[in-house]
């Protein structure tokens, strides 16, 4: 009979085309991608051509790691892995480069009153797993 | 002008499970079958008429078992699946697969173990397990803690929020709106009428969502027999005429939404639907919207046009969408209040032929034109459906 154990935090594989994006986020910066050839409009997850224009003329850049509290809803059953966290921000950050992505805030209670939409955010990273460093976000220092 | 579906397909069967909620020792597909068995029953088809099957994956099973398991060789089959408002799309492609002469009767099923998790019978627990992926979601959105529609549905919630003014107990007024029409039902999850303050003080899953703002959990199924309108007239039920249909799809993840306020697949597939009936919003007397979650009936009557931008919340606070007011809405008590096995789209449409039948738990006096605007995934998938009991004039 196998022991009821609960499941590990689930830990990103990196595919063909995103491989890039957690080679960098390995060395604490975060990458995305734009395109040459349509007016160098960021965007993200990564593809190896412009979701825009299909152009393959694209390319990788280094984000300057700052962005904005977009939205978020605060979860109070955790998914596996996250006991220890709940309740947690799952959270929306809008980069200054204009891509979106999905994060947890850092650094901050997450509390609906601290939480406010809009506000100043920075990347920071942290190793999940050996080898595997993965973007989260605080309040930007001020 | 080019050729059009209105007014060339009509519903002559229709139904739900036996039973619904929580039903013991049933798969998927047998309570698909069950609901397949009350719709032929219902208009009273010969089984061996019907030559066409559309339906998603049950329990992951193919299209090949529930034809084969029906005892039906059909010649089209379709089985599109992109989440909850899947038999939607179906009733679209047997709308136009039974236009176009390639099946003349065909059945859009589906049935769903969602609460009893009867398609896992006799398997071992493997909750413990989790396969490893690289999918998108697994990359950018699962190492958050994202578990499941709770977690991610309602990510636009507080941005609408922030941009339109609507306030936590506008959007608990959207059950209670519900719970007035549920009214008791036995037929429902959670038969009883509900308070702002009830909503509001209910156990919190999700900020902003509680307990009451989520859906319930239900095993259930439902049946669609659809023909020709010339055929629909050799049938012993009142025909159910389709007006106009759509569908779009925007994004597999809630986090690459374009527009947090706004689903972008919900704007398409309505367009088409009105465009192709003919009909304006101001026709439209009875309206069901997909709520796996209560902001969906305010992003509902805002993206399909029924209701000006940021007007929804308090159009559902006044009372408009509950029993007596100008736009009935998700008359069945909805995801919210009625059931929701996991895809919901089936019943959405289900409660708009009872009513179009006359027949609904609590009728709506003279319905004429019914629209369903259903949701699949996560605002990933959107399907729209006009249809009215008014014969082609």
């Amino acid at each position: 009979m196998t022991q009821q154990q609960s499941r590990p935090k689930p830990i990103p594989y990196p595919s063909a085309e995103t491989q890039m994006f957690w080679d960098k986020a390995n060395e604490d910066e975060l990458w995305i991608q734009r395109c040459i050839d349509c007016g160098g409009k960021p965007y993200f997850y990564p593809r190896f051509f412009c979701p825009t224009c299909l152009s393959t003329n694209v390319e990788w850049f280094k984000t300057n790691g700052k962005g904005k509290l977009h939205t978020y809803m605060i979860n109070h059953r955790p998914a596996p892995g996250f006991a220890d966290e709940a309740p947690y921000a799952i959270a929306i950050v809008e980069l200054d480069e204009g891509v979106r992505m999905m994060t947890n805030i850092r650094g901050i209670e997450n509390l609906p009153e601290n939480l406010i939409l809009d506000m100043p955010l920075e990347v920071m990273f942290e190793e999940i797993a050996t080898g595997r460093k993965v973007p989260y976000w605080k309040p930007m220092a001020s | 002008m080019t050729d059009s579906i209105r007014y060339k397909v009509a519903v002559v069967g229709a139904a739900e499970t036996t039973n619904i909620g929580k039903v013991d020792g049933m798969s998927s597909l047998m309570l698909a079958a069950d609901a397949a068995m009350n719709a032929i029953r219902d208009c009273g088809i010969d089984k061996s008429k019907i030559d066409g099957v559309f339906s998603t994956a049950l329990g992951g099973i193919s299209l090949v078992q529930v034809a084969h398991y029906l005892g039906i060789t059909p010649k089209i089959v379709d089985g599109t699946s992109v989440g909850g408002t899947s038999f939607l799309l179906h009733v679209r492609h047997a709308a136009a697969a039974v236009a176009l002469g390639y099946c003349e009767y065909a059945l859009v099923l589906m049935g769903e173990s969602g609460y009893t998790r009867g398609d896992n019978i006799g398997l071992p627990d493997l909750r413990t397990e989790s396969a490893p992926s690289n999918s998108i979601g697994a990359q950018f959105e699962a190492p958050y803690g994202t578990f499941g529609p709770t977690t991610s549905f309602g990510m636009g919630i507080l941005r609408y929020m922030q941009e339109y003014g609507l306030t936590h107990e506008q959007l608990a007024a959207v059950p209670v709106a519900q719970s007035k029409w549920v009214n008791g039902n036995p037929r429902a999850l959670r038969p009883n009428e509900v308070t702002i303050e009830d909503v509001l003080s209910s156990r919190m899953i999700c900020y902003p969502l509680h307990i009451l703002e989520c859906c319930v959990v239900t095993d259930a199924g439902g049946a669609i027999i659809l023909t020709t309108a010339d055929r629909a007239k050799d049938f012993p039920t009142k025909p159910v005429y389709i007006l106009g249909t759509g569908e779009s799809v925007e994004t597999p993840l809630v986090s690459q939404m374009e527009d947090f306020t706004s689903s972008k697949a919900f704007q398409v597939a309505s367009t088409k639907a009105f465009d192709e009936a003919q009909v304006s919003r101001s026709d439209i007397d009875h309206m069901m919207i997909y709520d796996a979650f209560a902001h969906l009936p305010i992003y509902g009557l805002e993206d399909t046009g029924m209701v000006g931008r940021g007007e929804a919340g308090a159009f559902i606070a006044e009372g408009h969408t509950s029993p007596g007011g100008k736009l009935p809405l998700n008359t069945n008590g909805g995801g919210l209040c009625y059931t929701h096995s996991g895809m919901y789209g089936m019943y959405l449409m289900q409660e708009s032929i009872r009513q179009l039948r006359g027949e609904a738990y609590n009728q709506v006096p003279d319905v004429r034109v019914s629209f369903c605007q259903g949701v699949g995934g996560m605002f990933a998938a959107a399907g729209s459906i006009i249809w009215t009991n008014e014969p082609p004039h």
